[in-house]
């Protein structure tokens, strides 16, 4: 690691100030992605901001058809959460499968979805569910906050403060993760609310999460895993890697999505 | 450089270090507690998992600055009189080590997870494992250990 200073402030509005203070500093949340980015010298920030010691980001609130996550909040937090488990169970079953049980005690929402990595569970969830997320500067609907690869909407000093995820009717999520590092090789999540019908991919794109519009027009006609058995997406555009082809990701967005479709009943 | 300070085995512990110093290296090398071991560093094999505030986490993959005020437990704490820690005394029943380079993170998050899951069984012990990696045994009996003790515990 290079070296940086390090502040961790207790406030918002301390973390704020030393944002724009400081030359070219990084947000640290539970740094599960930050610290081994650090570790392998890939970025240089020069301050440290270290949101994890303010409280106001750490809460799971259910009010009247939401649940509102704070941002600082631990992936093992809403995977155990009542209220998330009872509104929706689909989002707590995806934080649970994040990672290992050290990972998730560590690991928050909102560092999850501002790094957007495109094989993350998360960005999928916010995606389906048409999650709006609060910033120090605004509000952000998820369909507009995911840009592309590692890349948001967000700006240089921007905090996001917390999520708001509406009740689905029906949802759920259906990983097919790579063994060796958790992370989805592709992830689908499944949704019908008052949004209408979502199906959000992870761990396919090559610019990240997105939404298949077919599949959900095929299922706004019929709710049931024979509706998207024979959509197909195209190979191109998709990731390929060394655990797996554009093909065999596009032959698994499918599956995932059938099976997603049966347990979201 | 600037002094950190935090509980570690029920003594407070303090030291003046650079900000990218990891919580795995304050252990080791400022308090000399060597029990804790690096594997990868790299996040994925769990030999350093030591408990913060109760919690099993990678100390090579959190600052030491983070853990400002914390309560720090490493394999060294679990066994304060001498006598095994039930998890412990498991692992030597049912051979749940061979070289033992693993086994202090294997324990760490074994304690872990009988704190949080009172009825384990084997397939959630397996899951629950998923963050730590054995080179020499084969799983088995570090399954078979920690749910002996988990029985053993109740
Ligand atoms: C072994 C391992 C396995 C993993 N498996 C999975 C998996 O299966 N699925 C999955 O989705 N993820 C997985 N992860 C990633 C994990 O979920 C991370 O916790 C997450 O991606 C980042 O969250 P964090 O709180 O640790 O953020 P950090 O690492 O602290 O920060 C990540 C980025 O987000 C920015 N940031 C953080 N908080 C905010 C905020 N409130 N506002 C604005 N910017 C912010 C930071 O500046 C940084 O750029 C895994 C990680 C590890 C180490
Ligand atoms: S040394 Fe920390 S996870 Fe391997
Ligand atoms: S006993 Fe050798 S690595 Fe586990």
């Amino acid at each position: 690691m290079y070296q940086f200073n390090y502040e961790r402030p207790k406030t918002l509005a301390d973390a704020e100030a030393l944002l724009a203070k400081s030359d070219d500093p990084k947000i640290l949340a539970g740094g599960q992605t930050l610290i081994p980015t650090l570790k392998q010298r890939l970025a240089m920030p020069s301050d440290l901001i270290d949101i994890g010691g303010i409280k106001d980001l750490d809460f799971i609130r259910a009010e009247g058809d939401a649940v509102m996550i704070g941002a600082a909040t631990r992936h093992a937090k809403v995977a155990q959460s009542a209220e998330v488990k009872k509104h929706n169970p689909a989002l707590a079953a995806l934080a649970a499968g994040i990672g290992d049980p050290a990972v998730r005690h560590m690991g928050t929402l909102g560092g999850s979805i501002a790094n957007n990595d495109p094989a993350a569970d998360y960005p999928a969830a916010c995606l389906a569910l048409d999650a709006k997320i609060h910033t120090t500067k605004r509000l952000i609907e998820a369909d507009e906050f995911f840009k592309g690869m590692f890349e948001t909407a967000l700006q240089d000093g921007e905090i996001i403060k917390e999520v708001t995820f509406p009740h689905p009717e029906k949802a759920a999520y259906m990983k097919f993760r790579n063994p060796a590092s958790r992370y989805a090789m592709v992830g689908v999540f499944v949704s019908k609310g008052p949004w209408g019908i979502r199906v959000a991919v992870t761990g396919a794109g090559q610019n990240g999460v997105f939404r298949v519009k077919e599949m959900e027009e095929a299922l706004a006609k019929n709710w049931s895993p024979d509706a998207v058995a024979n959509i197909k997406l195209p190979a191109k555009g998709l990731n390929a890697d060394l655990h797996g082809s554009a093909e065999y990701r596009a032959h698994l967005v499918t599956v995932m999505a059938k099976r997603a479709v049966a347990a979201a009943g | 450089m600037s002094v950190i300070s935090m509980t570690v085995n029920g003594k407070p512990a303090s030291a003046d270090i650079e900000a990218r110093t990891l919580l795995v290296q304050f252990i080791r090398e400022q308090l000399g507690l060597t029990g804790t071991h690096v594997g990868c560093d790299t996040s994925q094999c769990g030999a350093c998992v030591v408990h913060v505030d109760g919690r099993a986490v990678k100390s090579c993959t959190m600052l030491a600055a983070q853990a400002e005020g914390a309560e720090i437990l490493t394999i060294e704490g679990l066994a304060p009189n001498g006598e095994l820690h039930p998890v412990q005394a498991a692992f030597r029943e049912h051979h749940g080590l061979q070289c033992g380079f693993c086994t202090p993170g294997m324990i760490m998050t074994a304690v872990d997870m009988i704190r949080r899951i009172p009825d384990l069984d084997e397939e959630t012990v397996r899951e629950e494992l998923e963050g730590n990696i054995c080179r020499c045994t084969g799983y088995h009996n570090i399954v078979k250990a920690i749910l002996a003790a988990s029985q053993e515990m109740r």
